[in-house]
Parts: C-alpha cells; structure tokens; sequence
C-alpha cells in the first residue's frame, strides 16, 4: 500500500496530502456505530447554538459562495446553458457588492457537469482557476457496466475534468459487501489518476445511518479525497443528520491515518441559512481545514440565488429580489 | 482593536457576537421601578427587606426585591387558603381553562421569560430559549389535561389544600411549572418561594398569570433567602411542603415537617452515573455529555456528572471528549452562539472552586476555550478516579466531570450503584439487550438510554435514596398534590397487655423472631408476657432490640434477589400462603380471640382475601407507556422500593400484618416488620404459615418488641428503603425525623385510624407505596 504523499495536485487549493487510501480492515468497519436518535438530537440543536450575524454572516455567506460546485446535472443541459453558468462560476456575486463586500475575486470552488459538456465547461472556464467536475460512472444509478464505468472516468478526465464525482453500487452496501465496494472504489479512484475523486454514496438508499458510516469508511480506505452523500436525483438527498455521520467517519480516519478527507453534500441545500447550518457543523465537528474548498463543497444549484439576495440585503438594509441578481 | 472586515472574518472563519437583544426584559424590571414586593393575593405588595439579584455574567444589580418575612408569609397563606375552596370547589374543567391560558401565556411571552431567566440566572439563552420556557408551556399544557381528567380519572380524591413550595436557582420558571401546575390541576393553591438569585421569572409569571384569569391568591410568589424558605417549611397553615434543592436542606425540610402532617416531595441532589459501554456510538455519547453535564454550567441536579466507561474504549473516547470540550464557547448567556454561560453566583462558584481545590487525584483537563472574567468556570473533565475519590462522591454541581473505568457490565452496574444518591442515569450501548438489561438493575428513578437529560411533563422524575422521593411529572406527579377523599378519625389505642392474673395453660410454645428465615431468639435475651383481656397469659414474645432490627435488615438484604422473581411467580407463593393460612383458620381465629376476647374468624377470613387481592396485584400493576415527544418510548416501570420496613398497626394483629406484607412482597420488596405490640402472637404463629409456603428466606422478617423502641433503628437505617407506620402520633413524628436520615420514603398515619376490615385496608395507595416508578426513556430509530 502506498503511503500518503503530497501529491501535486490539478486544484490550485490542495494543500493537504491526497489520500492514498489503506488496506480493508473489517475490523475497524464492524466496530462503526451510528445511533440515529442521537445524531439526529445533536443535528436538531445545533441551529440553536450557532449564530453569525451581520460582517460575520456576509463573510460566512462569501465563504459558501467559494464553496458551491456550482452544477447543472439535467437531461436538457446544452453547451449554451453550460456556458452561462460558468459565466455564473466567474462572477457569481454582482461586482459591486464584491467591491463592498472586499473580496473582488470571490469565485465558486467549481462548475459540476455532465461527461458531455466537460469540455464547453473546461472551455468556458479557461484562465478562471476554477475547475470542472465531472459525474461519471453512470450517474446517477452506477448500475452500467463496471468497464464502461471506468472507461467514462478516464473520457472525462481525458477531457479536462479535474474532479470526478464517482456513484457507488449502493447494492454493494445494502448487502455488507464491503470488500466488493472497497474493490470498486479502488478501481474507480486509480482510474481517476491526478484527478481528485469524490465518492457519491446516495445516502438517501442506504437505509440506516450505520451504513452511510460504514460505507463512508470503506469509501476512504478505498482512497476517495472527498466523500459526497447524494446524487440529488435520491427521495431524500443532504441532510444534517447524515453530514454528521459522514464527517465523524471523516475525524476518525483522520484519526488513525493522519489524513483530511473532503466532504461534499449535495442536494436540498437551497437556503442562505442551511449553508451556515452545514458550515458551523463542519467547523465545530472538523474544524476550520473543513471550511475551504479543498476539503468543503456544497453541490447546489439554486442556493447561490438565495446568498446573493443576503448579501444585497446585508449591504442595503433592504430585502432583495431574485430578478436583481444574474441567473446562473 | 478594530472591528474585523468581512474580508479578514472570509479568512479566520470566527463566528463573532450574536447579542439576544433585553430591551423588554429591562423595560419589564423598569416599569416596577427596579424594585419588587411580593405577589399576594393578585398584586405587588410593597418592597420589604430589600436585597439585590444580579446577572452573575456582568454582575450588574438587575433588581431589588424583598426579603419575606414571617408576617408576609402569613398573608401569603391566608391568602392560599382563602382562595383554596372555591379554586377546588370549581368543576376540572374551569382549572383546565385557566391552565391553558398560563401555557399559552407562556408562549405568548416566551421570549421575554427567556431573556429574563437568562439575565438572572447566567444560563445560555438557547437553553432557556429551547429548552426551559417550551418545557414550562409543555407542562401547563399537559396539566391543563389532568385538571380537565383528574375527576374521572381518580375518583374518590380531593385536593391537600394550601401548598408551599421552595424551588431551587438552576430551573427558576420550570421548577416553578413543575409545582404550581400539579398543584393548581389538583385543585390546590399555592404559596411559592423562588430561590434568592433567580426570583425575577416566578414574579412576572405571576404577574402576568393574573392578567390571563389565575384568580388572586391561587399563586403567591414570597420571595427571599433560606431564612424565608425556613418560615414557609414551618408554616402551620399549609399542607404540603415540595422542595427541589439540596440533599442537606431536604434532610433538613424532612426533619422539621415530620410529625406536623405536611404532605412532603423531595426533590433532591444526584451524582447520576454515565455508562458507556464498548459497543456505544462514541461521538454520540461524547455529544451526549455536553447534554448531560455542560448543559447549564453543569448545575443540574440529574446531571450525567460521573462518568464510567468501558476500560477497552476509554482512551479513545477521552481523546474524543476532550477535543469536543475545545470546542465548547463559553461567553454572555445573552449570544447565541454559545453553549456555556455563567455560573449562577459568586457564591456557588467558589463551592466549585473549593473543591476542585480540594483534590489531589487523577488528571485533570481543562476545556481549551476562552473563558470569561468573572462569575465563570471552564468544562473540566478530571479522569483516573477512584470510587474513593470524593469527587467521585460528592456532587459538585457545576461543570465538572468526573470519571473512572470499568471492565464488566456487572461492574458498571455496581459502580454506578456505589453512591448515595439515585436519581438519573444514563446508559450508552448499541446493544439493546446490554441496555434494557442494565436500566433496572439501575438504583435511580429516570434512567436514559442512548441519551440524556430528556423531560417531560408526562413522565415521572424524580430519585431515589438521597436524591429524595416523590415524582413531577405524570398522573404519578398529579397524586403527590391529591388525598383520599374522606377525613380519618383519630386511632383509639389498643390497651396495653394486662398484667399476669392466670397462668398459661398447656405445653410452653416460644414465639421467636423470624430473621432470614430462620426463628431467632431476641439478641437481648429478653421476653415480654403476651396476655388475653382478663389477664391469661397466651405465651411470651421475644422483646426485640436495635440489633435484631439490624440482623433483620440484612437478612432482608440478602434476600432481595426476590424482586427479580416474576410477578405469576410472586403470585404464586401469595395464593400459596393464602391457602396455608386458611388450613389453619381456627387455630388462627382462636388466637386472635384469646388475645383480644373477641370474635376472631372474620379477621382471618379478611386475612385470607387480602392475600388473594396482593397475589392478583403481584402480576397486573402494570407499568405504562407514557406519551412523549419523542421517537421512542418512556417506559413508566413500577419497581420495588427494596427493604420496605412496617411497624404494624396494633389494632388488627393479623389483618394488620397482612395487610402491609402482602403488597410489600407482592411488589418485589423484602421486609422487616414489627407486629402489633400488645397482641404479637399472630404474627409469630404466621411465621409458621411463611416457613411452608416456598417464601424464600429473608424476604418476610418479623422483630416483635416494643413500638417506641424499634421505630427509631428501623426508621433510621440505612439500608432500608422506605418505612411504614401506624400508630400513634407521637412515634409518627419519630418515624419521619428518623428517615431524614437516608431520605427515605416514609408513610405513616399522624394517629389517624384506618379500617383494616374494608376498602381502605387494601389497593392502590398500598401498591403506589410500595414501588418506585422508574421512567426508562428509550429513543429508537434506525
């Protein structure tokens, strides 16, 4: 097995060293535990001990906004509406409230695409630092062949993507197959090669939280630099309870290897104030690495709209409007 | 330094102040001109003895109010009393209005109660704000229900009267809901003294409680020290006393209302245990502590505050507490994004500091967060302890946990038994057998299972052992406010035995004492002649001492692996002694007669019946599923007492006896009882019924001996749980100062007699007396 090197890396943030992954230990799997009224109890009230307010709102809100892989995952998607996203990705906030707000250069961590459009994406982005990320392996079932799979993530990489969002066979953990989700993982992430990977569990078809820590875990040891709970095409996607799951899996690896995994949610996080909810659990849980884009996204499609209207709020005194802001 | 721009906060991340605005709060202070009388009778009276409270996070004076004085207590109490028969008079249903208006009173100013309480107390405003003030609407809302049930529901009782209660500084407006609801559901009134740091919620309760119908003088709110709390404890006008507070003032409460006929709930300090078994979800049970012990500075009497985890796990889960103790923010109550906030006064905190000064032993760690200036204290957490430690004995009441190892589940439940107190618990572990084993084999009264500090106004609360008795919360909390309907007649006294004026006849039979299972003759060497009504001598008795009551206390100990015996099973022995006894009814009539010279077969017939009523019962005193909001259950579980000991009525020598052994043992409890004084031999002959019955031994103990003698070992043993009594007055008095010794239950009778013979002899009062409800909180989900 490797050891963790300072792999260079196509992200201009990483700073950390990449993981490498470890070898299966069942051990440590089975000893994982999850108890859902508990988490779900400290998910509930952690809205009622954090609070940021006013300057510190606006920056935790442009902090978000640095962190949104800003994404269009829909079957209509053509090059002209990628294009006007990554127009989005560039100014994601109306200048002059950057000029107000200090931080002129406010960008988001990345533009999240289909294989298809990674190109235009690569393209429309050229020069901005911000990069693309692919889904790939049959998004967002993974039920297609595993060689077409795999081969989808070397076409996707081949074309620029710099970030590779892989799905797992949710089958896989549903029957505590965790060496063949181990051996899927592996494959996918030495696919990958430079590029970053992130590993989708679909969290809303897992069933219990015990296996979303479970198979955040192997997913790790498998090598995976961020853990990501959903597809956004799940029944239930992001949620509180979940993310804490996950980033305590997260801790523990860090734990034992030394090594900082990312953590990406994604779907059903709309709002200006879940986006601060996320943000205080990753600080308060993880600390503050887990508040940069290199170990934090929020895969999110409409909560950039609802930040900018805080922020034009937090400059103006006034309640904004969506019509005021650019569409994405 | 200057206020960071919204660039440099981009880069340090800082969560920066979230200041709850108290403009209300101050202005409610301001319009009574910062100073405050008492609320009595439905107004303010004029300021007396004025002393300031503070808000402990900047120690500004918040207000002056009054120090009550005797004559104020008088008023308050006319005033109760006043107001007490008309409040009961009224069908349930005007209570349940008035009741509904106070919760929704409560909503409608949650927020300025929250400030409020935050202000005057130092305690986090998400706490008061999240958890507090809803618990406070919760509890009159849910006790709006029991006034509208409580004449369906529970026939047959009446209101006490006029209470008085004395609520501690940590939960001012929830220990105040936890009386006044109950009370006033019940149809009682209410005298209340809050504690002198924290009285400003109760006055603006009151206040505001006239403005939504509470008539005048249904609450009065006297306010003041200790000194004020003494005068209400020794008040003649009042018939209840509920105190939430120490142990030592408990015990001291117990001491001084003994013997007057104040009904009496205690509800007392705690060193509640915090179990974490291998096989927990570890974060959870971390985040579970900050719950459980950093939650209000730790000032909580059922705080999770003695720390026991598996020795196999223990390093990592310190690992993990530790760092989760760095990032706890302590800072103003009033902002928003803390989870620590002030330590109530100066005063407390130097208790805490006094005895974290004190120790010598394990390791301790401080959290790494800021703390304060001030009226603070950080999270601490002290490890490697030992039972002996006496921060693993003492309750420090603030924010301090304390720790040590252990190896089996058998040694967890002996360690977190290993302690004075019993009031909550809490078990962590994956395993739900390893759980539901170990919640009843737990010495406390709210035990939670991966969880902690859960409440609410259905489910009973309140301890065990030291930690006093009584429950709030629940129809159990609802029968601490009522009394059976009725009025007892004063207990005529059983005539001494008449000296010696014929000999015995026949073959010399020595009645002896039975003491774990085996028939003992008195440790004095003493016998007392037991003669008819002419003077006959019917035989002798052992004349108990101090240390038969001790051997017998054992010998119940040892026994109490009874109470795990099944209820068809404790049933079964029941009908078994009823059949024995009734092959033997006219032996047993015979000698009810010689003693008493009257007829004796419808007292063993009764005797009989009685024991089929308690075998019926030994299986159908069903606990219950209370209704919380949770995902989950909170299992009401009704469990022994354990050593109940009975000094029985004299009055009736075999009914009597049967009367409280038989829900004692039906229940699971062992016992020691000390039999009617002039005419014990039906007790001793029916030692002969046990010893063929299958009763295992130990579980029944009989010390015949003289009343005024035994009460006083029985009462003040240690080891026994709870005692019983019914006789005279006078030893009334003793029983309950004697029991102030370990706080434990007592039920006694002031004197007043009771018909064995009928309804009042038997059923659920005895059945309530002897168990404990054990609420077990159980939240699931998958």
């Amino acid at each position: 097995m490797q050891s963790p090197t300072a792999t260079r890396s196509l992200l201009p943030q990483v700073t950390h060293p990449r993981n490498d992954g470890m070898p299966l230990d069942l051990d440590w799997v089975a000893s994982v535990q999850a108890n859902t009224s508990a988490i779900e109890r400290r998910a509930a009230t952690l809205g009622g001990r954090r609070s940021v307010k006013k300057d510190y709102q606006a920056a935790w809100l442009c902090k978000a906004v640095s962190l949104i892989d800003l994404t269009t995952l829909s079957g209509d998607d053509t090059a002209g509406r990628v294009r006007r996203l990554c127009a989005k990705a560039r100014k994601p906030v109306a200048p002059w409230m950057l000029e107000k707000l200090g931080l002129p250069d406010l960008k988001v961590g990345a533009v999240c695409v289909y294989h298809d459009m990674v190109a235009t994406a690569v393209d429309a982005l050229a020069g901005s630092g911000i990069p693309v990320a692919a889904v790939s392996t049959g998004f967002p079932a993974g039920l297609s062949p595993l060689h077409l799979r795999m081969a989808e993530i070397g076409e996707s990489v081949a074309a620029g993507a710099a970030e590779i969002d892989i799905v797992i066979s949710r089958r896989h953990v549903l029957t505590q197959n965790w060496q063949a989700l181990y051996d899927e993982m592996r494959e996918m992430r030495s696919a990958c090669g430079d590029a970053h990977v992130k590993a989708i569990l679909a969290t809303g078809e897992l069933g219990t939280l015990r296996n979303v820590a479970r198979a955040s875990l192997i997913c790790m040891l498998a090598g995976a630099d961020f853990i990501k709970t959903s597809t956004g095409k799940e029944n239930v996607n992001a949620t509180l309870p979940v993310t804490l799951t996950m980033i305590r899996a997260i801790r523990d690896y860090q734990d034992r290897t030394g090594i900082k995994v990312g953590y990406k949610p994604a779907g059903g996080i709309a709002k200006a104030k879940d986006a601060l909810l996320y943000m205080a659990m990753m600080k308060d849980e993880l600390g503050l690495p887990w508040l940069q884009p290199d170990l934090f996204r929020f895969g999110a499609s409409s909560l950039l709209g609802d930040i900018e209207r805080q922020l034009e709020h937090h400059l103006t005194g006034h309640y904004s409007a969506a019509n005021r802001h650019a569409m994405g | 330094m200057n206020t960071p721009t919204v660039s440099t906060i981009f880069n340090s991340m800082d969560y920066g102040p979230a200041p709850e605005g108290n403009a209300e709060a101050l202005a409610w202070i301001a319009g009574h001109g910062g100073s405050f009388g008492h609320w009595i009778d439905g107004a303010f009276t004029a300021p007396e003895a004025p002393f300031e409270t503070r808000n402990p996070a900047s120690a500004r004076v918040l207000a002056v109010v009054s120090q009550g004085s005797q004559a104020t207590l008088d008023k308050a109490v006319a005033s109760a009393r006043r107001a007490q028969v008309k409040w009961a008079r009224q069908p349930g249903h005007a209570r349940a209005k008035v009741l509904y208006a106070l919760a929704r009173m409560v909503q409608k100013h949650s927020r300025l109660f929250a400030v409020l309480e935050t202000m005057d107390n130092g305690k986090p405003i998400r706490e008061s704000r999240d958890i507090d003030i809803p618990l406070v609407a919760r509890h009159f809302n849910y006790h709006a229900g029991l006034a509208q049930l409580m004449h369906s529901a529970l026939p047959g009782h009446l209101p006490l009267g006029v209470c008085g209660a004395i609520i501690p500084w940590n939960f001012p407006l929830l220990m105040l809901a936890w009386k006044v609801a109950p009370a006033l559901a019940a149809g009682n009134t209410v005298v209340l003294k809050p504690a002198e740091y924290t009285p400003l919620t109760a006055l603006l309760f009151a206040e505001l409680a006239h403005q939504a119908g509470l008539p005048k003088g249904v609450l009065n709110i006297v306010t003041g020290d200790g000194a004020t709390g003494a005068l209400l404890v020794d008040h003649p006008g009042l018939d209840k006393i509920a105190f939430t507070g120490s142990t030592a003032v408990g015990r001291k409460i117990r001491q001084a209302t003994a013997g007057t006929g104040k009904a009496l709930t205690l509800e007392l300090g705690g060193k509640s245990p915090y179990i974490v078994f291998d096989d927990a979800d570890l974060d959870s049970a971390v985040e579970g502590l900050v719950d459980a012990i950093w939650f209000n500075q730790g000032q909580v009497c059922c705080a999770g505050s003695r720390l026991l985890v598996q020795e196999g796990v223990a390093e990592r889960f310190y690992a993990k507490l530790k760092r989760r103790m760095d990032g706890l923010r302590m800072g103003d109550p009033l902002d928003k994004c803390i989870d620590v906030g002030a330590i109530v006064d100066p005063v407390q905190l130097a208790s805490i500091t006094a005895m974290m000064d004190a120790n010598t032993e394990g390791d301790t760690y401080r959290a790494a967060c800021e703390v304060p200036e001030g009226c603070f204290y950080p999270p601490t957490l002290v490890t490697g302890l030992s039972s002996a430690s006496t921060l693993m004995q003492e309750e420090i009441f603030g924010p301090v946990l304390v720790s040590m190892t252990f190896r089996t589940p058998v040694e967890a439940v002996e360690l977190a038994n290993n302690t004075r107190y019993g009031l909550a618990a809490s078990i962590w572990s994956e395993n739900i057998n390893l759980a539901l084993d170990i919640a009843p084999k737990l010495r406390a009264g709210v035990v939670w299972i991966n969880g902690t500090n859960m409440f609410d106004a259905a489910a009973g609360f309140g301890g065990v052992r030291e930690s006093g008795f009584g429950r709030e919360g629940g129809w159990e909390g609802l029968l601490a406010y009522l009394k059976p309907a009725g009025t007892a007649k004063a207990l005529k006294p059983v005539p001494a035995a008449a000296a010696v004026s014929e000999p015995a006849a026949g073959l010399d039979r020595t009645a002896k004492l039975f003491i774990g299972g085996k028939q003992a003759r008195p440790d004095g060497g003493y016998s007392q002649p037991v003669t008819g009504p002419r003077g006959k001598l019917l035989g002798h008795v052992g004349l108990g001492n101090r240390k038969d009551i001790r051997n017998a206390v054992e010998a119940a100990q040892a026994a109490k692996g009874w109470g795990k015996a099944t209820g068809h099973n404790r049933a079964q022995i029941l009908y078994y002694i009823a059949e024995n006894l009734s092959a033997r009814a006219n032996e047993f009539a015979a000698r009810l007669s010689a003693m008493s010279g009257k007829p004796g077969m419808a007292e063993v017939e009764a005797s009989i019946q009685r024991l089929f009523t308690y075998a019926a019962w030994a299986d159908k005193y069903d606990g219950a599923a209370k209704s919380v909001p949770i995902r989950g259950i909170a299992l009401a579980m009704n469990e022994p007492c354990g050593v109940i000991g009975a000094i029985c009525p004299d009055e009736a020598p075999l009914l009597g006896f049967i009367s409280l052994m038989a829900p004692a043992i039906a229940m699971g409890n062992t016992c020691v009882l000390v039999p009617s004084e002039p005419q014990p031999l039906s007790a001793t002959d029916f030692y002969q019924v046990l010893e063929t019955s299958d009763l295992p031994a130990g579980v029944v103990n009989i010390v015949t001996g003289a009343h005024a003698d035994l009460a006083k070992p029985l009462a003040g043993h240690m080891d026994v749980d709870a005692v019983w009594y019914f006789g005279t007055a006078p030893l009334s008095a003793t029983v309950e100062r004697e029991a102030a010794m370990n706080i434990k239950r007592t039920w006694v009778n002031h004197g007043r007699a009771r018909d064995w013979m009928g309804p009042d002899g038997e059923g659920k009062a005895f059945l309530r007396a002897a168990t404990e409800v054990k609420t077990v909180w159980v939240p699931y989900g998958e």
